[in-house]
């Protein structure tokens, strides 16, 4: 699947779209973004409630071309400025990361 | 004494070293949680005293002046002659050498090697007593220091002897608590090695230690630098900050193990995996931190390297 699928996920928005549309082979679920540098391996979307310039820096870091916030968190003005300078997708949900692995993963 | 015959103040000692014993203040090496006594107690309570605080001497001290010292060998002549009741007033030694906060360690040595005390009370401009240090702590900061100038001439020994080794020298300032910039300095690393076309699997753990470093400095202490080598054969990442150092060194590196605050925690970081994670990716791993001092971590990691990533 590609990062543009994600978009038809129902109760998926994407609020910042101009991103690389890149496959997506494995996805990494955590808040703790030192877990992730750690164990995020070959992941392409990461499924986080951390909404904030860090959790940018780390998808940078690894190549992580989309993040979806769970929790319906807030994002601010910022940190979408930053995710559209770096072209990094964000999908923001009320869903939590349980339900959100579960329905990327079933796309997988 | 230890100091005395190490000859440290030599014409022909190493700059370095003038450098480190003139550099370091006294005021940074004393101790200065102050254990003292008045003059009408006796040797036996002043012994007492010695013994709960754990030093081997105790100014004597009169409206914040001291008037003398009193020793562990003053103890051990009492109990030779039999007069550990009398008052210390009439067993001090009165003629107290004292040193000064401002002093460079250079003078602290000098007076180590001179007089043959095993501490020396330090006052301040006003004459106020402000500390007492003694050889153990000079020789323990000069260890300190040493350690760092060895770690600091070694790197850059390797870029000056060869020039064509160095390919690449980049040093970043990392401010404290300064999250909206962490993450910059590991990114702006990561490109210049995507930019020269390394394999991704080496690029990426050099991000993440990289990364972990500079969040380190960020979160951990006042402020530092992350200093970035390449070679042809490996990547050296230096984190250097000045304070407040690692408490438990050992602990630190503990998985899991973790001093951040709420604060920190609730923005993803402190999980207590930043020092095992770069210790992760490294073929080469140092550490070395000293409360009040500052911390140096050194990360190699070898660009033909077999190490997970």
């Amino acid at each position: 699947m590609k990062i543009s699928d994600l978009e038809l996920v129902e109760g998926f928005k994407v609020v910042q779209p101009d991103y690389e549309d890149t496959e997506i082979k494995a996805g990494y679920t955590s808040d703790l973004l030192s877990d992730v540098m750690a164990n995020a391996g070959e992941a392409n979307v990461l499924i986080s409630i951390q909404a904030h310039k860090n959790t940018l820096a780390v998808c940078k870091l690894l190549d992580i071309g989309a993040l979806v916030v769970c929790n319906g968190r807030d994002t601010d003005e910022e940190f979408m400025d930053i995710a559209k300078r770096e072209r990094i997708a964000v999908f923001v949900t009320d869903f939590n990361q349980f339900k959100v692995s579960y329905l990327i993963g079933k796309m997988l | 004494m230890p100091v005395k015959n190490i000859q440290l103040l030599q014409e022909n000692s190493p700059s370095i070293l003038l450098d480190v014993i003139y550099r370091s203040k006294i005021k940074d090496i004393m101790a200065t949680k102050l254990v003292t006594a008045p003059s009408t107690v006796t040797i036996k309570e002043a012994k007492s005293i010695m013994k709960e605080a754990e030093v081997t001497g105790i100014p004597i001290v009169e409206d914040n002046e001291i008037i003398g010292m009193i020793s562990i060998d003053d103890v051990f002549r009492a109990i030779d002659g039999d007069y550990m009741d009398e008052l210390v007033l009439n067993h001090m030694s009165t003629d107290v050498i004292v040193l000064e906060d401002d002093m460079p360690l250079a003078f602290g040595i000098t007076y180590f090697e001179k007089f043959k005390y095993g501490r020396f009370p330090v006052i301040d401009k006003n004459r106020k007593l402000v500390g007492i240090i003694t050889s153990r702590d000079i020789l323990h900061e000069l260890l300190f220091q040493l350690n760092h100038e060895v770690a600091r001439l070694e790197s850059e020994i390797r870029s000056d002897n060869d020039p064509d080794l160095t390919t690449l020298k980049e040093v970043f300032k990392i401010k404290k608590m300064d999250f909206a910039n962490a993450g910059k300095a590991s990114n702006e690393i990561k490109k210049l090695l995507k930019d020269r076309n390394f394999d991704p699997k080496f690029v990426r753990r050099v991000s993440v230690a990289a990364y972990e470093l500079e969040i380190n400095i960020a979160i951990h202490s006042d402020g530092g630098e992350l200093e970035f080598f390449l070679d042809k054969k490996k990547a050296v990442i230096v984190a250097r900050d000045s304070s407040p150092g690692i408490e438990n060194v050992e602990l630190a590196l503990k998985q899991g193990f973790s001093t951040a605050d709420n604060t920190i925690k609730s923005l993803g970081f402190g999980a207590g995996m930043g020092l095992p994670n770069v210790r992760r990716v490294s073929d080469e791993f140092n550490i070395t931190s000293e409360l009040g001092r500052g911390t140096i971590v050194q990360a190699v990691i070898l660009i033909d390297s077999q190490e997970g990533s």
